[in-house]
């Protein structure tokens, strides 16, 4: 602080305190209303004191299923979504690594035409191409599929300038030092290039497991049995308002159950979320 | 781009030799980008050129009638005007409320971990579900705040009013992406020297003046960063806020871009009229990331 202000700094707690509150309140609001009952939600105003079916609601959702969707539960739903995202983060992460190692140590020709092909595919988001690329997957038989919901989301064009970027930085003498003393390529990657890149991997997992979990249309497309919903897929579906049937109280549960994963990998991994979103975007 | 091959050829000169491998460790992402990106891509744009019968069993080449009929069509117009009010509304928004939230995050002391945590971890939440949580609060049947409304006397139907429908998408989107734009102008705002503020200080600014003098101006590359950031959320991420809330109604008042070109794709299957949307959006994105990219070297050399 340049100077003493008590009152500017009391009126900067004050914003901020009703920032968290703006930001917080939706979530505060379906974390109630999935600890109370149908007929207590649906008479608005609903009292903002959590209530009593915590256990009874957030079983019924993972064990029970929802007539909607098939009867799938909220468990196998989250099982999808762990897969999914897991299978994304990880696969791209693996894929840049690889293309990255092989345009900055490698010399090789067509080196800049493979390097602009991933580059242009930040032009190309499925928003741009949805019927052709569903032409694809259904010609390829991945409708459905695990591999259909996880392998065409694998490409990264950032992530692969990310860990291109932080190759260029290692010095030559690390390369010759280790050519020197006997190491393959192989040997390279695996010894000095991937434990110096620890912090990026962990930077880079934390937003791509993000970025998986919350996939939207993607799902939508490529996925038409309930069994392979994934969660969010899933609570859309369980969700008909015109449907005197619609199980709010189980939706309500579900919508938390939803958010709480990626929120938690994204709390509890905040410092190398935050250093790695501002570098790997700039 | 030059510039840094020049600058990477000069500074690696030490390479493997191996002929072979450098091609199979390319080879699972250039195999997806030609299957899943380039190939749907090149589809988009010879079907745009085509229209196809009703059956799909015979198409003939239209050149670029799909376009006009497209560009004619007062759904498309409306749906441009959709889109551009809803990006804008979401960008100001969004920019707004973080640039207020981390102007002042960056003042306080005590608390500063606490109130930082707390205003990141929306960004984990989901567009969708985002749209969900704000459907819940002001759905008429269900939603306190739409009590709430209604008791003040506003008649609240966001079902049936699509002003109203807008307002609500645009809330949503711009309530998940404040948690972005206020990590980026934090980490924007640390950077500025502190010895600058200190001078101005000395010389008797006030904060209000310091902050509109020194640090609104050297937040702009970040700003202008973060408009185009926003505006690409706001074309692309938002369609599931869109699908799960409004489903591009009342009478398409919410029918971006993007949920047009899902609905006539895969909902109404006009093979010709969704790929020729798809080339039209295929040239925003390319502006877009042009301008982004633009940016990025700009900054490299005024540093």
């Amino acid at each position: 602080m340049i100077e003493r202000r008590p009152l500017g700094t009391l009126m900067a707690h004050f914003t901020l305190v009703i920032g968290i509150v703006l930001v917080a309140f939706p979530i505060y609001w379906v974390f109630v209303a999935s600890t109370r009952t149908i007929p207590e939600i649906l008479a608005p105003p609903m009292s903002l004191v959590p209530g009593s079916h915590f256990v009874k609601n957030y079983g019924e959702a993972l064990f029970s299923g929802v007539g909607q969707i098939g009867g799938v539960t909220a468990g196998r739903m989250l099982f999808n979504s762990f897969f999914v995202a897991l299978a994304i983060a990880i696969g791209k992460i693996v894929m840049s690594i690889l293309s990255a190692y092989a345009i900055v140590f490698f010399r090789f020709p067509m080196r800049m035409v493979f390097f602009w092909m991933i580059f242009i595919t930040l032009m190309l988001p499925v928003e741009v191409r949805i019927m052709p690329t569903y032409k694809v997957m259904v010609d390829l038989n991945l409708i459905d599929t695990y591999a259909g919901l996880t392998v065409p989301l694998m490409a990264s064009a950032t992530a692969t300038f990310l860990f291109r970027q932080f190759f260029m930085t290692i010095p030559d003498e690390l390369i010759e030092a280790a050519r020197v003393d006997g190491a393959g390529p192989w040997r390279f990657l695996r010894d000095i290039l991937l434990p110096l890149s620890r912090t990026n991997i962990a930077a880079l997992f934390v937003i791509l497991f993000t970025y998986g979990w919350t996939q939207y249309l993607w799902p939508l497309l490529v996925t038409n049995s309930n069994e392979m919903n994934t969660i969010i897929i899933g609570l859309r579906r369980m969700i008909v308002f015109s449907d005197a049937e619609t199980q709010w109280h189980v939706v309500m549960a579900t919508t938390i159950l939803a958010m709480l994963p990626p929120v938690l990998v994204v709390v509890l991994m905040q410092r190398w979320f935050v250093k790695g979103l501002v570098e790997s975007e700039k | 781009m030059r510039r840094n091959q020049t600058q990477e050829s000069m500074r690696q000169r030490v390479h493997f030799p191996n002929k072979l491998l450098p091609y199979l460790l390319l080879a699972p992402q250039i195999a997806i980008t030609l299957v899943f990106f380039f190939w749907p891509a090149y589809q988009a744009l010879e079907q745009s050129l085509y229209r196809e019968d009703a059956f799909g069993l015979s198409s003939e080449f239209v050149g670029l009638e799909n376009f006009v009929l497209v560009l004619e069509d007062p759904n498309y117009v409306n749906s441009l005007e959709v889109t551009a009010i809803f990006s804008l509304g979401v960008a100001v928004l969004a920019m707004a409320a973080a640039l207020l939230l981390a102007v002042m995050a960056d003042r306080v002391v005590r608390g500063r971990g606490f109130y930082r945590t707390m205003l990141i971890w929306p960004y984990a939440v989901a567009p969708a579900i985002a749209g969900m949580l704000w459907l819940f609060l002001f759905n008429p049947s269900m939603g306190t705040l739409a009590y709430l409304l209604r008791r003040a006397g506003v008649p609240w139907d966001p079902v049936l009013a699509g002003d109203q429908a807008m307002a609500l998408v645009i809330f949503a989107a711009a309530w998940k992406q404040i948690s972005y734009n206020f990590i980026f102008f934090v980490a924007g705002l640390q950077a500025i020297p502190r010895s600058l503020i200190e001078a101005a200080a000395i010389d008797g600014a006030g904060p209000a003046r310091r902050f509109w003098t020194i640090v609104f101006p050297l937040l702009s590359p970040i700003s202008f960063y973060l408009l185009v950031v926003n505006t690409v959320y706001a074309f692309f991420d938002t369609f599931g806020i869109i699908h799960a809330v409004t489903g591009g109604g009342p009478a398409k008042a919410t029918e971006t871009l993007v949920y047009k070109v899902f609905n006539d794709g895969y909902v109404n299957l006009d093979l010709g009229g969704s790929s020729a949307q798809s080339v039209i959006l295929m040239a925003i994105v390319i502006c877009l990331t042009v301008v982004q990219f633009r940016y990025v070297e700009s900054k490299v050399h005024y540093g």
